[in-house]
């Protein structure tokens, strides 16, 4: 591993530790005032912060560290995390994003910005610290700088701590005595605490010696007999000359990390000579025997040492043993070569901790859903051909095939679960676009979110984020009213978005509702007539005026704004989550707001579909869609109009929509009596009736898109392998649908009839 | 021997340059994400010296250094304190719970080494 990995290492858990920020910000906001939740924040910071720090990033560094002092002060309960002062964290979060950003794209950020920004931090740490706010001086410009810098003593900061700079940069070149240079005497004597702390007289002797010529003499008088003697405690001081080129503060410098522990004298003594005026015997202290081995360089140490290896000795047979064993049994669980040698690697940190994970390349768990998908092709074909050619079917041979089939399916459904992912990350963006959107045409908006852990496939996830970025603008933008007409309709001044993402049959179900005006269902009518897009007398109900919206080059918004966009949004939208498999409509209540429900598949690659026979071609229709199947009754046919026919069912008329027709696959209307009808939900909220002529059965298909291997085909949304090896397609219901409702597709467009 | 340092710091960051710098400095590195998987780890690891951060979810850097301190057996190991929090109080905190040395971040992998060595023999 190199610097450069580290360093992508580093940007991935700034994403991570920039989404814990934002969620935590946002929980503080919403009233949490759980420590824990201000810690997680902290840390978020602090994190980022340090990982710049080791990549030399100043201007996050620097940023970062106001963060930090101000989001500390929240910490310590020096400021109150009021809705103000979350305002200004909030978007402090957002400018570290964008620097993050920027350090590893490179670019700009808004620099104004950040300046303010910083100047408002500073005001928020300052203004409940009036106390020690002497210092305007940005600290992070020493924590950044390059290491010769450290020895340099720093103004104190905010907390008046004064760093201690300790450098060893200039030790190795002393090696050669000076003979020049003033003589001090040290004397030093440590206290047992010293020693409990894990620091080691000797060593502080050894690292004294570096600095120049010395002379050690070490006082033993305190030593009391073996037999009154505590172990641990501290009998022997020293009484150090050493001439040396540094000064005073050097030599304390060697003593920083005892210096609590001890008693410490630095004398000049530039004329003294070294052994005329000593009061004590002197016993010349060897320091070489720190070269040798780790054994204890004093009595009491070694007599420490002693007993301690004893013990040591004895309990790490015995850990040996248990540490080999947690070490196998993480090995089997994880079956995987590459789990195991992490866990030889590092056993005892494998071994810690149930709830971890690992990240692996998102090729690679692409390929495996690629190849899980050809398993279950491979299977379905199996079984298949076992069923043709062994008429008889020897029940072994059966039973193997639907126990394989059953194992495909769970390898299958744990293989995309390890694709699946939180919705969490995008509902995060949003809530900054909420934000800088609402500041820009000057609203006051709050994004609720609901059902953030929900998880889905990880390709849906990647596709969801363009268009709802567009519908919370809209809703942004055009949902939500102005603070004054708000309060004019006796609503809160602060308008309220709420995103919900929750599973449903085999579905994600995304919902964002707005508490806005609703949608004025005279002037989209109006418009949509001005467009030509209907008729101007068409007789439409409430929600299909609402769904109108969708229908391309439709904007109500009377003045262009740069946000939503010249009218390109909703349909925009439509299309795209259309081309995930998804569904979108639109609920709306005037004066209350409205509601976009989007209904996905929680994977891209899976689908369990019906597959059905039309016109001699075999399609497959998602099952999702299918709300019931039925035999129609020429009784329940009836027509109108030139060729439109209804079908009645349980006394309420659903058109009929012939399939084959639809896709050119034939010219004449087929006879509903001999073939099913499909009722499908579309996502208007209305029914339909899909005609086809026979059902076949029902499976789970591995979609193979059609657009990445052929292009695009109105009315079908992808194909599959079936087990026979043939190629079916996916029927698009929606798109058959919609086409259905207007004349069928271009005939140019239509389907040349398949193998 | 191999001397043994084993690590405990929440960023994968800080975790992966320690991991670089020490194994390149020749030391065999144990590490930890936090201070209750540093007190756990440090059972089967027998360190030779112990590096933690502060800041940590769980257990921060004073609770496991406090930790390894009332540990009978590794009391006596050498703690380095590596963190960016440079506050005389923290500091403080961090040697009264009983921590040896501290190294003040941006990580640099000579101030480490240097520290490491100037805290083992």
């Amino acid at each position: 591993m190199d610097m450069n990995e580290i360093k992508e290492i580093f940007f991935q858990e700034c994403e991570e530790q920039l989404a814990e920020l934002e969620s935590g910000l946002l929980k503080l906001n919403d009233g949490d005032r759980d420590p824990e939740t201000v810690n997680a924040v902290f840390r978020a910071v602090h994190s980022i912060k340090g990982g710049a720090g080791a990549f030399g990033l100043d201007d996050l560094v620097s940023f970062a560290h106001v963060f930090e002092t101000t989001l500390d002060c929240v910490r310590s309960n020096k400021l109150e995390p009021t809705q103000d002062v979350l305002k200004v964290m909030l978007k402090s979060a957002d400018v570290l994003a964008d620097l993050v950003t920027a350090s590893r794209d490179g670019g700009g950020v808004d620099e104004s910005r950040s300046r303010s920004l910083v100047k408002e931090l500073e005001a928020l740490a300052h203004g409940e610290l009036p106390s020690s706010s002497g210092h305007d001086a940005p600290k992070p410009a020493a924590k950044a700088a390059p290491a010769a810098k450290v020895e340099l003593p720093k103004p104190s900061d905010d907390s008046g701590f004064q760093p201690i700079p300790f450098s060893f940069d200039g030790f190795g070149e002393d090696d050669e005595p000076a003979v020049e240079g003033s003589l001090y005497e040290v004397i030093f004597k440590p206290r047992r605490e010293l020693y409990s702390k894990g620091n080691e007289a000797a060593l502080l002797l050894r690292d004294l010696s570096r600095l120049g010529e010395m002379s050690i003499n070490c006082d033993t008088d305190a030593l009391p007999a073996l037999d009154r003697m505590d172990p641990e405690a501290s009998y022997f001081s020293w009484k150090i000359s050493i001439r040396t080129t540094r000064s005073e503060d050097d030599i304390r410098a060697v003593f920083e990390f005892a210096e609590w522990d001890c008693d410490l004298e630095v004398k000049f003594a530039e004329e003294a000579s070294s052994n005329e005026e000593l009061p004590m015997v002197p016993v010349p202290f060897d320091l070489s025997i720190l070269d040798d081995s780790s054994a204890g360089e004093e009595e009491t140490a070694s007599e420490r040492g002693a007993s301690e290896e004893a013990v040591a000795a004895a309990l790490s047979a015995a850990e040996t043993a248990s540490n080999v064993s947690r070490a196998a049994r993480v090995a089997e669980k994880k079956e995987s070569a590459a789990a195991s040698a992490a866990a030889q690697n590092n056993a005892a940190a494998a071994a810690a901790g149930a709830g971890q994970t690992i990240r692996v390349d998102l090729d690679r768990v692409d390929r495996l859903i690629n190849l899980v998908g050809e398993l279950v092709i491979n299977q379905a074909m199996l079984s298949q051909s076992v069923v043709e050619n062994d008429a008889t079917g020897t029940s072994a041979v059966n039973m193997g095939l639907e126990e394989l089939q059953q194992l495909t399916r769970e390898i299958q459904d744990s293989v995309m679960a390890i694709r699946a992912q939180p919705v969490k990350p995008v509902f995060q963006r949003m809530s900054r676009i909420v934000r800088e959107v609402a500041d820009m045409v000057g609203k006051s908006i709050r994004l609720v979110t609901e059902g953030e852990n929900t998880e889905v496939d990880k390709t849906v996830i990647d596709k969801i984020a363009e268009p709802l970025t567009h519908m919370i603008r809209n809703a942004v933008d055009h949902g939500i009213e102005s603070p004054e007409k708000r309060e004019a309709a006796g609503k809160d001044p602060e308008g309220t978005i709420k995103l919900t993402a929750k599973h449903r049959s085999g579905r994600i179900l995304i919902e964002l509702a707005d508490d806005g005006a609703g949608i004025n269902r005279e002037r989209v009518r109006q418009k949509a007539i001005d467009n030509d897009i209907i008729a101007a007398d068409a007789n439409l109900s409430d929600d299909e005026i609402d769904n109108l919206i969708f229908m391309a080059g439709f904007s109500t918004a009377d003045k262009i704004s740069d946000i939503s966009g010249r009218g390109v949004g909703m349909d925009v939208v439509k299309r795209s989550i259309q081309a995930l498999g998804g569904r979108i409509s639109i609920s709306s209540r005037p004066g209350y707001g409205s509601t976009f429900t989007m209904s996905l598949p929680l994977t891209l690659a899976v689908l369990d579909g019906m597959v059905v026979t039309v016109a001699g071609q075999t399609l497959v229709v998602p099952l999702t869609a299918i709300v019931e199947t039925l035999q129609p009754e020429a009784s329940a046919i009836h027509s109108f109009g030139a060729n439109q026919r209804l079908i009645s069912i349980r006394n309420s008329f659903c058109p009929l929509v012939d399939v084959g027709r639809v896709l050119n696959y034939r010219t004449t209307q087929a006879n509903p009596v001999e073939g099913v009808a499909l009722l499908v939900e579309s996502e208007g909220g209305g029914q339909r009736a899909l005609m086809v002529d026979a059902i076949q059965g029902q499976r789970q298909v591995v979609i193979k898109s059609l657009e990445a291997n052929y292009t695009h085909v109105p009315g079908i949304a992808a194909a599959t392998i079936l087990g026979d090896g043939r190629v079916a397609l996916i029927l698009d219901v929606d798109a058959v649908v919609a086409a259905s409702r207007g004349q069928s597709m271009k005939p140019e467009m239509s389907l040349a009839a398949t193998g | 021997m191999k001397k043994k340092v084993l690590t405990v710091d929440d960023s994968r960051t800080i975790r992966n340059m320690l991991l670089v710098t020490l194994n390149n400095a020749g030391f065999e590195t144990i590490q930890a994400e936090d201070g209750v998987e540093g007190l756990e780890v440090l059972e089967g690891c027998n360190p030779d010296v112990i590096v933690t951060d502060i800041n940590m979810p769980r257990l921060d850097g004073f609770g496991f250094i406090e930790g390894v301190r009332r540990n009978e057996k590794f009391r006596a190991v050498p703690i380095l304190v590596l963190t960016t929090e440079s506050d005389a109080e923290k500091k403080n905190r961090a040697r009264q719970a009983g921590a040896t040395g501290w190294i003040v971040k941006p990580f640099d992998p000579a101030k480490l080494i240097d520290a490491i060595e100037r805290v083992t023999a």
